[in-house]
């Protein structure tokens, strides 16, 4: 037994292990921000015939085959003047925004079909209609469940590890051999997951409550 | 193209890994998500309380994070070596557990009330009425959810090969190493978690469709093996939304 | 027995225990309250075993509570409910009494059945099971004794060419018919009626109704019941409570409730009712 957290040895790594988290939770908003908009793309597009019946197969491709092999793939085939980090960024952006599209698409289809009818019936151009129109009352809905991709963004950031990103769980892995203490480590990073984690769980369900309600 | 053709023996052993983590991954969180889903629908705050902390802890926590931990800290702490086989089981399970147990508390939430009051007016006890009216009833209710949450699951088993057990990504990642040909060895690997995931899916399908059978309700896509291979509902995430 | 036999006439088969000429039902000075509502308001009343009595009032007048209350589905607020000279609502600790507790309720509800408005059958059972699954698992009866008494009450009820059907696959007044017979599988001394017909086509209340009146004519079941079909009422019922406010507004024969009604309260309810075709 080596003893279960020493309080000195983990105020010593600590410093390592927030610089890593900070790379993770860069890692997370980036790759969130890309999956956002890239998402909402993708939902629009769809509804263009041929083309988006081919988008929606890829997406259902990339939601039905692990993010870490895809990570290896696409790092593997890129040029080699990008940094692991950005193309985990991206990466990860396009798995997540495979998800958010469809979380967009629920909401387009519940935009109440008199509302396009109605813009129509105004002469909106489509532009107007979508975006004035249907887009602020579909996102509106789905806030929530874009909110809850987050967290499940967060929790996919240790895969970056996979193609050398040096975010927590890599620092961790790197501190942890090297003083080959890694009940401390591990532990500690388990301990971060959860202090980012589960306070932005909370927070979920009060946007859920504030946005369900209206 | 002719390397990949005769590596396939290297790849069906990748796959049947994979697909042993993934069976073994469903048997234990569906024990896990049975267990602290029905704890935390019961009255008492501490049972309700334990299946909390389970839930909160597990979901919080990248299924990766817990796998180390298993392989390279327990051994530390406990002098106790897991084998990786089964390290990575019980990280997978116990993640995707936290997830099927809300998913099994909110079906069985969602049994109508008055079907409770049925069962009392009978003067079922707690254990009857769970097992004879509630379960079956919340069963069909999970079962779509579980369909995602079996697809993740097998998705989250390739990041064993991180910790060198040899399964389909792994294998995929040495032959890319061994011969270069980076495109078609990730597309054949690519194709089977696709094709892996397409027989999950088609499984879960038929329970679904069983489960409905049994509560009266006909398929609103009609009959036919066929109906069932429709592309999956909606990409729901690791069951969050409900 | 005749509907006009007073209960006082006939003895209380079934009820084990106490005093014979004990109360089967009382209630003492119960209250009910749903937060700042009060549903129950010290209520006082007694069945005897064997009697039939009719619940009539209002909407919102507490007449489904008091079944609620009696099937264990609601607690009391105040006051006490005993069943068979025994504390029903409350059980013995020391020399008071405490709350009940679900293994005291278990024990004591045994013998209460209860048919519910919306039915609630088992969606996840046929009808078969949907009867015989309480008598298995809760009375302990085999597999086969269970399904015969499946079969006999289907019967009685009408219905044992759907034994084998789905909930789903039945009319409203089929199912209420399953409902009942499912209930009075558990061979109950007490069977609660609430609202049985309300949520049935007009077309399939009749049917329903003729197999209460059956089991009202054929068994010696304690009979509690909460309806708006006043001439079923009149029929079976050997007393009528009016309801009012939580509280007991007028009881009496049927004849006379119907016939002479002699509060002005119970005068407007039962105008208000034929007004609404019933």
């Amino acid at each position: 037994m080596s003893g279960f957290l020493d309080f000195e040895y983990t105020g010593q790594i600590m410093p390592d292990l927030l610089g890593g988290l900070q790379i993770t939770v860069q890692a997370t908003v980036i790759g969130y921000a890309i999956a956002l908009t890239l998402g909402l793309l993708i939902a629009v597009v769809r509804r263009v015939p041929v083309f988006g019946s081919l988008l929606h197969f890829l997406m259902e491709f990339i939601r039905t085959t692990p993010l870490v092999i895809q990570l290896v793939f696409v790092f593997a085939m890129a040029p080699a003047n990008f940094s692991p980090f950005t193309i985990g960024v991206v990466v990860l952006g396009i798995h997540y925004a495979a998800y958010t599209a469809e979380v967009y698409r629920s909401g387009i289809e519940g935009v109440a079909k008199g509302q396009w009818e109605a813009s129509r019936a105004l002469s909106l151009p489509t532009s107007r209609t979508w975006g004035a129109v249907v887009l602020p009352q579909a996102i509106r809905k789905v806030i929530p469940a874009l909110g809850n991709y987050l967290i499940a963004m967060f929790k996919d950031t240790p895969l970056l590890f996979a193609i050398g990103v040096v975010e927590l769980l890599a620092v961790a892995q790197q501190v942890g051999s090297r003083d080959f203490r890694y009940v401390d480590t591990f532990t500690v990073v388990g301990l971060l997951f959860l202090v980012v984690s589960i306070p932005s769980a909370i927070l979920i369900r009060r946007l859920e409550k504030r946005y369900v309600a209206v | 193209m002719e390397f990949v053709i005769s590596q396939w023996p290297r790849f069906l052993d990748g796959a049947w890994l994979t697909i042993q983590l993934t069976l073994g991954g469903i048997v234990l969180s569906f024990v896990l998500a049975m267990f602290f889903g029905i704890l935390g629908t019961v009255g008492h705050w501490l049972p309700r309380a334990v299946a909390t902390v389970y839930v909160e802890v597990f979901r919080g926590i990248a299924a990766l994070v817990v796998m180390y931990w298993f392989i390279y800290a327990l051994p530390l702490a406990t002098g106790f070596q897991l084998d990786d086989m089964f390290a990575a089981i019980l990280a997978l399970g116990l993640n995707l557990g936290a997830y099927g147990a809300e998913v099994v508390r909110s079906s069985i939430n969602a049994v109508p009330k008055a079907q409770i009051e049925a069962t009392v007016s009978l003067n079922m006890s707690w254990l009857q009425r769970t097992r004879l009216v509630v379960l079956p009833q919340a069963w069909a209710q999970m079962l779509p959810t579980f369909g995602n949450l079996v697809v993740e699951l097998m998705k989250a088993t390739a990041v064993v090969y991180l910790v060198g057990l040899h399964d389909l990504s792994w294998v995929a990642d040495d032959l890319r190493r061994l011969s270069g040909d980076t495109i078609p060895v990730f597309l054949v690997a690519f194709a089977l978690y696709y094709l892996v995931a397409q027989v999950l899916i088609f499984c879960v399908r038929l329970l679904e469709r069983r489960a409905n059978h049994k509560l009266g309700r006909t398929p609103p896509s009609g009959g036919g093996l066929i109906g069932l291979l429709r592309p999956p509902t909606v990409g729901t995430k690791v069951g969050m939304a409900k | 027995m005749s509907p006009s036999d007073t209960p006082e006439n006939t003895t209380a088969p079934g009820v084990e225990g106490n005093a014979a000429d004990a109360p089967l039902i009382v209630f003492d000075k119960v209250v009910k309250r749903f937060g700042d509502l009060t549903v129950l308001d010290h209520l006082d009343f007694n069945v005897e075993a064997g009697e039939r009595v009719t619940l009539i009032g209002p909407s919102g007048s507490g007449k489904t509570t008091i079944l609620r209350l009696l099937m264990t589905l609601e607690k009391v607020t105040e006051g006490h409910i005993n069943i068979g000279g025994e504390p029903f609502s409350h059980m013995p600790r020391g020399s008071g009494l405490v709350p009940a507790s679900e293994s005291y309720l278990r024990q004591r509800r045994k013998s209460i059945g209860m048919v519910f408005q919306q039915f609630n059958l088992f969606p996840n059972m046929t009808v078969r099971k949907n009867i015989m699954e309480a008598p298995v698992h809760v009375l302990g009866l085999s597999k086969d004794e269970a399904s015969e008494r499946a079969a006999e009450l289907l019967d009685l009820v009408g219905l044992g060419d759907k034994i084998d059907a789905h909930p789903t696959q039945l009319s409203g007044g089929q199912q209420q018919r399953v409902a009942i017979a499912r209930a009075l599988a558990m061979r109950p001394e007490i069977l609660l009626l609430d609202e049985v017909t309300s949520a049935l086509d007009p077309e399939l209340v009749a049917g329903v109704l003729d197999v209460l009146r059956e089991v009202a004519e054929t068994t010696d079941i304690t009979m509690l019941c909460v309806t708006h079909e006043m001439g079923f009422a009149r029929d079976v019922s050997h007393r009528v409570l009016m309801f009012d406010k939580g509280q007991i507004a007028e009881e009496g024969h049927p004849d006379q409730i119907f016939g002479d009604p002699r509060e002005d309260r119970t005068k407007s309810f039962l105008k208000s009712v034929l007004e609404n075709g019933h």
